[in-house]
């Protein structure tokens, strides 16, 4: 698979010189689902942005197909952008605004009406051809912005959060739909969002950002799985991470005790960020455990039960279909394989 | 006791000083001075159609003007940072709440046939000029006393629309100037007819300007009016088919200019 | 594209405001000419201060100004708060002759009083003066008043009145409780606009006073019929500051109100 687009070493500054992207460097193959992954302020739309031509980076370089692209505006770069407020033109009607980006190119009459009839029917809104914008749905209006772009036949189509604004029901259709439509059309997908789930849904491959910063990228298996670093281990999902260190390969030491793990070659005595997942701590008898913890709070969330036990010196937040009443003392145990040891501060940063 | 009736003191006022007056301009219209029905008055306008002509036209030609520089600078105006355009928006108006006759006073010792701009020329060799008493000081004095009343509604429409907007556009590969004509111009229609209107209308109806600035050959239709009652003319039953005539022609612009206007429309 | 559009901007106010700098410079010169500048002086201000037609107009102005926007401000509210309260079809009615003064020409406004006025004149001892001037402002200031109000009404959660009934207050008290403090915003600038309108007003003035009562534009108009004065120059700066300062000091005021409401909100 060919590389679509590479971004090189990209810097941005604001004028008042605070630094939004501080060396963005990434590879997007061709018809790849890719997220963007961060919290507000990481930097992930602004990167998004920059592949759309709507901010210029103040260093580094822009690749699109081999091409570099630094200074073409947006109208002629070959992306379409899915905006996260949808923008849809409200002096225009739902088949006016998908055929907008036809008739500035002058597409013949003829054309633009089988086309939009085809991108109407792949969002399913046939039929919605005269509505005005404003008497849409959300959803619809979602729908229209999607058509809008793909209309067009970009390569990549980009798509900025394009599912905050709508329910978690809608949203859940939609990022299948979403799905369908990547694979149908065998397109590039560049996707912001702030929803970790989203991304680990959706994603082939996860770009997860912090500070201007990209943490790390990889599938979503990897990034949850193998994450390589507290933050990103944090943001993928709650996690208890616990200052520790590493006597030897495969030991780690933290809580006052020793546990067995699988991850070897730090330095003797190395010390490190310790990730358990709190759906990984198993609950069971105090008397048998070699960590314990007071029963702070349950609260029932459906599937499982999250509890907040009092460990010494942590404050474990575990996962499990079992409750022990608050204020009960209970133990604690997790399986090697279970237990992510991780170098110290990795995090990137200045 | 019910609400509707704190409306009761202020419709007694609406009726005696707005409905009345109005009628009574359609009465002294239709009447001569002995009080019978008359037409004359109506058609006694026509000999006056080269004075309406003209008023049209250069009110026309001024109300253009100001659409042509007033709407770059809503434009700037509405994409400037939030807190620049409170101040700057102050800045663009502060002149209007000079008082208008000091305002056209201004220009009247600008363009005299001694006035700066004549003296500054002169010192290069140029002119003298005659600019004071012309047509165009005339359109010259409308734009610049109007401009303001054009710049504020195109500000309040433009700043609605968002600049997610412009960008979907250019996104969806407009042009700047394909922007401008297929989204800005578009959505910013509401703002251009209101702005026509408040321009075109004292425009058309002062006897200021044209009377400080235009000379005695420049007589606009305000002059006409206000010469009937206040004037030499004294004949109030032709004012007020004047009168009449004007507010038919404002009328039908309106009336035309509501043709642009879309009105269900609603910026998202 | 940036840049253009600054040089543009400056170019637009370099037009807005050079005519009125050259007046307020010439305001200061030596000699009555208005072209040629030959020495500074303040003569013309002392002259302005000593000119009792000026000083008696302007007071009349601030009394009919003063006057006009307090008596439209109390009926405008009456009037907004009865329409509102009215059914569609009469509404409609009543705000489209609201809208007349507004959307006719003043030259319009102004003979059309006039005219009423001179029935009155002719058969009952009504002068043109102070009264027809007070009355012609208040038609005019009225219209602002209401369409200013109006709105707030529109905004206005409708179940507040009920919620305060709800609570125990009778319908008085709860109209001075919560529904007044709702449309308060829209008073208070429907008062400062019916006070600038006024202040400012000359056409509708002009067709509407009488010898024995006149107003500062309609001195001013007079003075520019006759010869070229630099009293004028020197009236257009005292103006031109006492504009420039209520702006300012509006500005910063509206600047620190949304300041607050940006602290006092969100989290």
């Amino acid at each position: 698979m060919e590389n679509i687009i590479s971004l090189k070493d990209i810097i941005l500054e604001f004028e008042d010189n605070s630094r939004v992207l501080k060396n963005i460097s990434l590879d997007i193959k061709d018809k790849e689902f890719v997220t963007f992954l961060g919290p507000s302020g990481c930097g992930k739309t602004t990167t998004l942005r920059i592949i759309a031509g709507f901010l210029e980076p103040t260093s580094g370089d822009v690749f699109f197909d081999g091409q570099r692209i630094n200074g073409v505006p947006p109208h002629k770069r070959n992306v379409n952008t899915v905006f996260q407020r949808y923008a849809l033109f409200p002096h225009l009607n739902v088949y006016e605004n998908i055929a907008f980006g036809l008739r500035v190119k002058k597409v013949p009459e003829k054309e633009i009406l089988s086309r939009v009839g085809e991108v109407l029917e792949l969002v399913n809104l046939k039929g919605f051809e005269k509505r005005s914008v404003h008497r849409l749905s959300g959803g619809q209006q979602q729908r229209v912005a999607i058509a809008r772009a793909l209309v067009n036949r970009p390569k990549v189509l980009l798509l900025d959060e394009p599912l905050g604004a709508l329910d978690l029901k809608l949203r859940k259709e939609m990022q299948i739909e979403l799905r369908r439509i990547q694979k149908e059309l065998e397109l590039t997908f560049v996707y912001v969002t702030h929803d970790q789930e989203e991304a680990l849904t959706m994603s082939d491959s996860i770009v997860v950002m912090n500070n201007g910063y990209i943490q790390q990228i990889g599938t979503p298996t990897d990034i949850y799985n193998e994450p390589v670093n507290a933050f990103v281990a944090d943001f993928i999902g709650e996690s208890n991470i616990i200052n520790g260190c590493m006597p030897q390969d495969c030991v780690v030491e933290f809580a006052g005790r020793r546990f067995d793990c699988v991850d070897k070659g730090f330095d003797p005595n190395e010390t490190v960020d310790v990730v358990i997942r709190p759906e990984d701590v198993k609950v069971i008898q105090a008397e048998k455990a070699r960590l314990t913890g007071i029963v702070e709070s349950v609260v029932f969330k459906g599937v499982h039960y999250e509890m907040i036990v009092d460990g010494v010196d942590h404050k474990w937040i575990i996962h499990s279909t079992k409750a022990a009443p608050a204020g009960t003392m209970i133990g604690m145990t997790f399986d090697p394989d279970d237990i992510h040891i991780m170098k110290k501060t990795p995090e990137v940063q200045e | 006791m019910k609400l509707k009736y704190f409306s009761a003191p202020y419709l007694i006022w609406m009726v005696v000083f707005i409905l009345v007056p109005l009628v009574m301009i359609g009465y002294f219209a239709f009447t001569t001075d002995g009080g019978d029905f008359t037409i004359s008055n109506v058609s006694d306008v026509g000999q006056y159609a080269n004075i309406f002509v003209r008023s049209i036209w250069l009110s026309l030609i001024a109300t253009a003007i100001c659409l042509v520089i007033a709407y770059p600078v809503a434009f700037i105006l509405s994409r400037m940072d939030k807190h620049k355009q409170g101040t700057m928006l102050m800045i663009v108006m502060l002149p209007m709440w000079m008082n208008f006759l000091l305002r056209t006073y201004a220009w009247m010792t600008l363009l005299g046939n001694n006035g700066i701009i004549n003296n500054i020329l002169g010192a290069i060799g140029l002119g003298p000029f005659q600019m004071i008493n012309t047509s165009g000081a005339v359109v010259l004095g409308m734009v610049y006393n109007y401009l303001p009343f054009m710049i504020l509604p195109l500000y309040s429409v433009m700043v609605k629309i968002d600049k997610s907007l412009l960008e979907a556009a250019s996104d969806l590969g407009c042009s700047s100037a394909s922007t401008l004509f297929r989204v800005v111009v578009p959505l910013s229609m509401p703002g251009i007819t209101s702005g026509i209107t408040m321009v075109f209308v004292p425009a058309i109806s002062t006897f200021i300007i044209s009377r400080m600035l235009g000379g005695g050959s420049n007589l606009l239709i305000g002059d006409l009016i206000e010469m009937q009652f206040l004037g030499n003319a004294y004949n109030p039953h032709l004012g007020a088919a004047i009168s009449l005539v004007l507010m038919v022609i404002i009328l039908v612009i309106m009336t035309v200019m509501n043709q642009f206007d879309p009105d269900d429309q609603v910026l998202i | 594209m940036k840049k253009l559009g600054k040089i543009y901007l400056a170019l637009v106010l370099l037009f807005l405001y050079v005519p009125i700098f050259v007046l307020i410079v010439f305001s200061f010169n030596e000699t009555k000419s208005s072209s040629v500048f030959s020495g500074f002086t303040l003569d013309w201000y002392k002259r302005l201060f000593n000119n009792r037609i000026i000083i008696s107009s302007l007071v009349n102005t601030i009394i009919i100004a003063v006057a006009a926007s307090i008596i439209s401000t109390i009926l405008g509210t009456l009037a907004a708060i009865g329409i509102n309260s009215m059914r569609r079809v009469p509404r409609t009615v009543v705000m489209n002759v609201t809208n007349m003064p507004i959307i006719n020409p003043e030259i319009v406004t102004g003979v059309s009083l006039m005219l009423l006025f001179s029935f009155f004149a002719a058969r009952m001892t009504l002068e043109f003066g102070f009264v027809t001037l007070l009355i012609a402002h208040i038609t005019f200031d009225v219209p602002y008043v209401i369409l200013s109000v109006m709105p707030k009404f529109r905004q206005m959660d409708p179940h507040i009145y009920e919620a305060a009934q709800d609570l125990g207050c009778g319908p008085f008290k709860a109209f001075r409780k919560v529904v007044l403090p709702e449309i308060m915003p829209g008073v208070v600038s429907g008062f400062l606009m019916s006070f600038t309108y006024s202040l400012d007003d000359f056409v509708i003035s002009y067709f509407t006073t009488g010898s024995t009562s006149q107003t500062l534009p309609i001195t001013i108009y007079s003075m520019t019929r006759r010869k070229v004065s630099p009293e004028i120059n020197a009236l257009s700066t005292l103006i031109f500051l006492v504009v420039f300062v209520v702006l300012i000091v509006k500005n910063v005021l509206e600047g620190k109100a949304a300041k607050k409401r940006m602290s006092g909100g969100g989290f």
